[in-house]
């Protein structure tokens, strides 16, 4: 569904390459994660896949990139965006500045494909309830929390019903509930057969909802990728930048000081947690 | 320096009604952080400590000064905000001259201001990349020079709205590094988050809100404690809040070393 093929790639007049000789398969119907510390490439190829680059950006891309069988640097960006959906990292970006409220900023990208009237407000109303932001539509998109905002942008791009959706750490702005609520619509969307990329900090989140991950390290290479519980406790996340989370944190101390047997596999999120720690389970007071 | 809201209310020309009734007083040196869900009034109220908004009803005071008595300009030399979105904040062609800004404009000696940012650029990383222009930068980085723009303003007050997002593991510990330096230079840090374990390893003071009002105000083991208040403001508890509890264990150890000292307990 997604091919990269040694891809590198460097922003106009620079001559360091982000992202150097990359190879990356991604499968149909899937949601894959992508950690990596700050800086290390995870905007740059974000674009790739979404044909903001080169189409937009501009810079230096080798390699072939074909997503949804279209070749992203022979399409047009035109061609390329019906293909694949890109919700960027700063939602105060992504707001088209074109329109007076939500309801019109949702429904403009299918303005502009001419979809009829009906379907647009059909499809607005879905947005609506699918991020519960019915009560923002006849707010001025300016008028909303950096975090309101952002649940636009989502929408903005979900409505758009494309193969593909790439989404640069589309959680950033959101409280906890609204955090889960996303990730929750992007299980939703890949049940419905949307192919997703995901890149985000939030490790326990990526082990819940992702099917694999792979890691962005050492500024330029796709180093390694697994299913999401090896990944996420790989050892060298820390050296990565990456991190880990607290269960996995604790686990690892734990394991350290005999409280743990030392063949225990570490975990990632609260139900990996929850049997790592049976043993613990408290059963006089529950 | 000591801050105050009493009573304050604030009322948007659109008629939302975003803060409502709120009294707040945070003591000198302390590390405070405000959760809640998106749209809840967080920004908005701390938007009053540098005069941004004025309350449409209530006082805020700033140590002795009344917000309404002070213009922004004024209101900068005690309070530096840092906010959400860099791309507010940020406006000149080089690194070092965005964060050279504030000082400059607070009428710093010379070379009072250079050691200052110098070593906010230190503090925040970003050193080697003093002479890059701010659009090259990455957004973890635009965020963490919008921090040293205020850092260099050697206010008593700092104000943090969000600022762990889209910061790597590394970033984060950086910013738990500087959290902890101005406190021990006896400043007041006042932080925005959604990120509840940064929050439970790092702050004093919790205030958990919702549409506008605050729901719970105490230390992060009390407020992180009282799970009607956590799902009222769309938040949860740390993740090793929520494991004990999982583990229906009665204390809730919200850091590593307290979980796993809890084990060791039970162990024994």
């Amino acid at each position: 569904m997604i091919e990269l093929n040694d891809v590198s790639y460097a922003y106009p007049d620079t001559d360091h390459f982000v992202l150097s000789h990359m190879n990356l398969s991604i499968p149909a119907g899937s949601v894959t994660g992508i950690v990596g510390a700050s800086s290390s490439g995870k905007t740059t190829l974000a674009k790739i896949i979404s044909g903001f680059i080169p189409h937009v950006d501009g810079g230096e891309l080798t390699g072939t990139v074909v997503v949804d069988g279209v070749t992203i640097a022979d399409a047009t960006l035109a061609d390329a965006v019906s293909h694949v959906g890109l919700v960027i990292q700063s939602p105060f970006n992504q707001i088209s500045g074109a329109k007076f409220t939500v309801r019109e900023e949702l429904a403009f990208g299918l303005e502009n494909l001419g979809t009829p009237r009906e379907e647009m407000a059909e499809r607005v109303n879905e947005m609506a309830e699918l991020l519960s932001i019915g009560d923002l539509l006849d707010r001025s998109p300016y008028a909303l929390s950096g975090g309101q905002q952002q649940l636009v942008a989502i929408a903005s791009i979900i409505i758009m019903r494309t193969p593909v959706l790439v989404m640069d750490e589309p959680t950033s702005q959101l409280d906890p509930g609204g955090t889960r609520m996303v990730f929750d619509v992007m299980s939703k969307l890949r049940d419905t057969g949307v192919t997703i990329v995901i890149f985000e900090h939030k490790l326990e989140l990526l082990r819940e909802h992702t099917d694999r991950v792979h890691v962005l390290a050492d500024h330029q290479l796709l180093i390694a990728e697994g299913p999401s519980r090896t990944m996420l406790t790989d050892s060298r996340l820390e050296e990565w930048g990456v991190g880990t989370t607290r269960f996995t944190a604790a686990a690892k101390t734990a394991r350290d000081r005999g409280l743990l047997a030392s063949d225990t596999e570490l975990p990632v999120s609260l139900t990996d947690a929850v049997s790592t720690f049976a043993s613990y389970r408290n059963t006089k007071g529950a | 320096m000591d801050v105050s809201f009493t009573g304050v209310s604030y009322t948007y020309p659109s008629g939302v009604e975003a803060v409502k009734s709120i009294d707040l007083s945070i003591p000198a040196g302390q590390r405070f952080a405000i959760v809640g869900q998106n749209g809840a009034g967080k920004t908005t109220l701390v938007r009053h400590l540098n005069g941004i908004f004025q309350p449409t009803i209530g006082t805020v005071a700033v140590g002795d000064w009344e917000t309404k008595g002070h213009s922004i300009a004024e209101l900068s030399a005690r309070v530096g905000y840092v906010f959400q979105n860099p791309d507010e904040q940020l406006f000149a062609r080089k690194v070092i001259d965005d964060v050279a800004f504030g000082p400059k404009n607070l009428g710093f000696a010379p070379d009072r201001a250079a050691a200052l940012v110098a070593a906010a650029l230190e503090q925040t990383g970003l050193t080697a990349e003093a002479e890059t222009h701010p659009h090259h930068l990455s957004l973890s980085e635009r965020k963490r020079v919008a921090l040293a723009a205020v850092l260099a303003m050697d206010t008593p007050i700092v104000v943090l709205d969000e600022p762990t997002t889209g910061q790597d593991e590394r970033g984060v510990r950086m910013i738990a590094t500087i959290v902890a330096n101005l406190v021990a230079q006896g400043r007041t840090v006042i932080a925005i988050t959604h990120d509840m374990d940064f929050c439970a390893e790092n702050f004093d003071r919790v205030v958990a809100m919702a549409r506008g009002a605050i729901l719970a105000d105490g230390t992060p083991s009390e407020v992180f404690a009282q799970d009607e208040v956590l799902r009222q403001a769309r938040v949860e508890a740390p993740q090793l809040g929520r494991l004990a509890e999982a583990l229906h264990w009665p204390e809730r150890p919200l850091t590593v070393e307290g979980f796993v000292a809890q084990l060791e307990m039970y162990r024994a």
